[in-house]
């Protein structure tokens, strides 16, 4: 079924870090691909070498530097990179693209518009118009309606070694589902549609402030009771803060939430869990970050969070604490006890 | 300058956009009215089949779904207006219905019998929703309503027994046309216009009316809904205006399809509509929030097949313009609020027997409504094509940068343009949404409103303990406003408004100039002006009171949905 007739035909992917090219290889098992690489010596190296910086492409993948070029030729792309160069990218996208494109991002982080003379560590509060989910700037900024996300627990190295894997392509439109699955589905990984575009967004989003907090006590070597009470009450607070910003808390419990949330929370592969990680081994942020070569979504996610739970006034404990440590010196044994001793009322009261 | 006399005897304010009647293209359409009901009967037909296919469902399923709604209808919800063999019509249908089932061994037959039954059903819709258009109706109407319009403006404005005769105060003089108008005009020969405006008044569809002959344009189609047809006057002439009949109660799928076809067809044809997405009058006084989005759908459809096939109207274009009306003061106000107090939250279309039945009761209704305002504004809003882009005069569209884009793409996948009916629904929600996005920013807002808003605001932050039906039975002695603190707040509230207006997320009325005290008085002064109790007015020069709070929290609501009460 999945495998559709339309297959001679090219689909684009944007961003050729490592969760891009992993998705491009994955999409190359059925269909032809066009990766774009902003940088044009980066797309000239994988052309040349098929290979750049430990990562590999597909035979079926050819690369590009132009979005001109990639929007001629692919009427569904994939855009993966940073959400905080997605506005930027989508300018140079934006001339080019017309209302039959599709786009499908797999981007977990959130566009966030700060006040004059703010920056993300001093702003205090934001509201729903200053933040927007990725499929939002598309609307805003291209003639694109029919936009869908991809997200789950899609650890990029593990896709490359071909284990088996899943993810949720969800949008509010069933072509867009149907073109995501028929690009993206194989024998070894599953695609399941979900109608609740906004919910598998934030889900996505919202996990990645979990996986610095289980890097955290990862690093602060507690061991799997720990772990699995950090998962349990993360998942409570994704579904919270969700609920606050009108998500519908169903999102929450599949692929995109906690079988992300479990994936990340464990594994050292990820960028946000090893940020935790470092930190808890006496780094400083601003160490790790210098020394990170893809940026960790979930740092930005915390300081919007916070500033969204002020202004909405909903309680967001984790965060708040994570919060705490990263950029206000608390120290992590403290706000680990801190959370200890917050009152929660209920096992489960989220649903 | 002796044509242009001649119009403004006839009420009208711009040349002619179509200048023979014969030409509109709503004319056109009932030229050949047999022909275009046969096309929505077929055209229906069609559309149910299909829809079993999706559904999985058989016509037979779909009959009976529509007989048991119709047969519950019938005695729950009885009209005047109801046709009286509908009863055994449907009686009929269900003996029908019994004697096909013997013909379960035979498929062909059973199938053939079934269409058959749905064909007449839908041909009965058809004619039950079915208009005409009459020019020389048209010309009557236009000569007969500007004259019936002044002679009332001028009796209500209490002017000498000389003006009422000499007709020196127009219609144009209380209701102000503004925003897009010129486009308007450009636009009607440069695609097909969907108009949909706000519903707060009864004498809405009249005001629109008006309106759009005023300028010039060629009649809409509009589809009223049937309780305005129990006035005998409305009747008579929307049956021949192109007023198409909506009976909001029958919900079931086949008149549900069969409208929407008939809607379809007519935008495909060319003809100018308009709809009140609302459905119906604002029951709370506050802007339209949620849309009902089967009519809107119509121009979706009707959109997507001018590119499919070869379009018949001017060109394949449909433009949305949404239009918001400001009145200081709205006649059923008091109804409304009591019904939507009562019944919050429950979908309710029921027949007002006690404002349009009687000719003499409608014109006491439109007498009342127009001596009392002394400003009505019908504001155009900025022109869009179906998918939010605005449009020039030439009706291309622009996105947010500016560039140009080509709606047929909305349609495309690998080049061609595909149905794909769950996209166009999807389509049809997001208009929905930008319509409503949309009435905000074209919202012109009035003196009237603010001194209500900031009125109903300071009793609330007043009383934190009191949810909203508490704050309505706060006693009357609690009801005051000390004028020094009110002035302040409206100053607050003024300059948040004259801020988002020169971002131009709002309009004012060119009122709103003047000093606080003059706007406060004009806005009391005016606000609702007609009632028995007042929502506002002053106790003395320092005490303002609310003698009915309902009334206040109706006109308040109007500028709801702006985040203002950050500033009270």
């Amino acid at each position: 079924m999945g495998f559709q007739a339309s297959s001679n035909e090219t689909v684009g992917v944007i961003g050729s870090g490592s969760f891009g090219t992993a998705l491009a290889n994955l999409l190359a098992e059925n269909r032809r691909v066009l990766l774009y690489a902003r940088r044009p010596e980066v797309a000239e190296k994988f052309q040349k070498d098929r290979t750049y910086r430990g990562r590999s492409i597909h035979a079926k993948v050819s690369m590009t530097n132009s979005l001109s070029e990639l929007a001629k030729e692919c009427e569904l792309i994939f855009p993966v990179v940073p959400s905080e160069n997605f506005r930027e990218m989508l300018a140079g996208l934006g001339p080019f693209l017309k209302p039959s494109h599709k786009l499908i991002h797999g981007i977990k982080g959130l566009d966030v518009q700060l006040p004059k003379g703010e920056d993300l560590r001093t702003v205090e509060k934001l509201n729903r118009s200053q933040v927007k989910t990725m499929s939002e700037v598309i609307m805003e900024e291209t003639v694109v309606l029919r936009v869908g996300c991809a997200a789950g627990p899609n650890l990029a190295s593990e896709i490359e070694e071909g284990q088996p894997a899943a993810t949720v392509v969800a949008s509010h439109f069933d072509e867009v589902i149907r073109e995501g699955q028929g690009a993206l589905r194989s024998s070894r990984f599953r695609v399941h549609g979900n109608h609740d575009l906004f919910g598998i967004e934030l889900a996505g989003v919202l996990k990645n402030i979990m996986a610095i907090a289980a890097g955290i006590l990862h690093g602060l070597n507690y061991g799997d009771n720990t772990r699995a009470l950090l998962v349990t009450r993360g998942l409570a607070e994704m579904v919270h803060i969700g609920k606050a910003l009108g998500a519908d808390p169903k999102a929450f419990l599949g692929l995109a939430g906690i079988g992300d949330l479990v994936a990340t929370s464990s594994s050292p592969r990820s960028r946000n869990f090893t940020v935790g990680f470092r930190l808890a081994k006496g780094e400083t942020l601003d160490q790790i970050l210098e020394s990170m070569e893809e940026v960790a979504e979930g740092i930005k996610t915390v300081c919007v969070v916070k500033a969204l739970a002020a202004n909405y006034k909903f309680s967001a404990p984790i965060t708040q604490t994570l919060y705490k440590t990263l950029f206000e010196d608390m120290d992590l044994q403290h706000g680990m006890r801190l959370l200890m001793e917050f009152p929660f009322r209920e096992d489960v009261e989220f649903i | 300058m002796e044509s242009v006399q001649h119009y403004i005897q006839e009420g009208i304010l711009y040349k002619p956009v179509v200048p023979n009647i014969h030409d509109w293209p709503i004319a056109q359409l009932f030229k050949k009215k047999q022909h275009f009901l046969e096309e929505v009967i077929r055209e229906t037909m069609n559309g149910l089949h299909a829809q079993t296919k999706i559904d999985h469902t058989s016509v037979s399923d779909l009959i009976a779904k529509t007989m048991f709604m119709e047969r519950i209808r019938m005695t729950e919800d009885p009209w005047k207006v109801d046709p009286k063999d509908e009863g055994k019509y449907w009686s009929d249908i269900k003996k029908d219905m019994v004697r096909i089932q013997q013909l379960e061994h035979d498929p062909e037959a059973f199938t053939q019998r079934s269409d058959q039954m749905l064909e007449s059903i839908v041909s009965r819709y058809v004619n039950e929703i079915a208009s005409t258009f009459r020019p020389a109706s048209y010309h009557f109407a236009k000569r007969f309503l500007p004259f019936f319009f002044s002679t009332l403006l001028n009796a209500s404005a209490g002017k000498t027994v000389k003006s009422v005769i000499n007709h020196s105060v127009g219609l144009q003089e209380k209701v102000h046309l503004l925003g897009e108008t010129e486009a308007m005009r450009k636009l009607a020969t440069k695609g097909t216009i969907v108009l949909v405006p706000t519903h707060f008044s009864n004498v809405d569809s009249i005001l629109v009316g008006w309106s759009l002959h005023a300028l010039g344009l060629p009649a809409f189609i509009y589809g009223a809904g049937l309780n305005l047809y129990n006035s005998a006057i409305l009747a008579y002439f929307m049956k021949r205006l192109g007023a198409y009949k909506v009976d909001r109660r029958k919900k079931n799928p086949i008149y549900r399809q069969t409208l929407n076809t008939y809607s379809t067809i007519s935008i495909l044809e060319g003809v100018h509509s308009l709809f009140f997405p609302g459905g119906t009058r604002s029951r709370s006084g506050m802007i339209e929030k949620k849309l009902k989005l089967g009519l809107l759908g119509t121009a979706i459809e009707a959109q997507k097949r001018n590119f499919l096939a070869p379009p018949r109207g001017v060109s394949e274009k449909i433009f949305v313009v949404p239009m918001v009306m400001s009145y200081h003061f709205v006649l059923e106000a008091a109804s409304l609020i009591n019904q939507h107090l009562t019944f919050t939250g429950q979908e309710q279309y029921y027949i007002n027997n006690d404002e349009f039945a009687s000719y003499r009761k409608f014109l006491k209704f439109i007498w009342t409504t127009f001596s009392a305002s002394s400003e009505i504004a019908l504001s155009f809003g900025k022109p869009m094509d179906l998918f939010g882009n605005f449009v020039d005069e030439n009706g291309n569209s622009f996105d947010n940068h500016g560039r140009r884009v080509d709606i047929k793409s909305y349609f495309m996948t690998r080049g061609e343009v595909k149905e794909d009916w769950q996209r166009d629904a999807e389509y049809t929600r997001m208009l929905g949404d930008k319509i409503v996005e949309r009435y905000h920013v074209e919202n012109r807002v009035f003196s009237s409103h603010i001194v209500a808003f900031v009125a109903y605001q300071m009793l609330k932050k007043r009383n934190p303990e009191l949810d909203l039906y508490g704050i309505l039975r706060i006693p009357p002695e609690e009801r005051t406003l000390d004028m020094g603190e009110y002035r302040k707040t409206i100053e607050r509230v003024l300059e948040r408004l004259r801020n988002m207006a020169d971002q131009g997320k709002v309009h004012l009325a060119t009122h709103l100039v003047n000093d606080v005290q003059t706007i406060i008085e004009h806005g009391v002064q005016n606000l609702g002006i007609y009632h028995a109790q007042r929502p506002l007015s002053f106790q003395d020069s320092q005490t303002l009171v609310s003698e009915n709070i309902n009334l206040l929290y109706y006109y308040h609501n109007r500028l709801e949905g702006y985040g203002l009460s950050s500033v009270i």
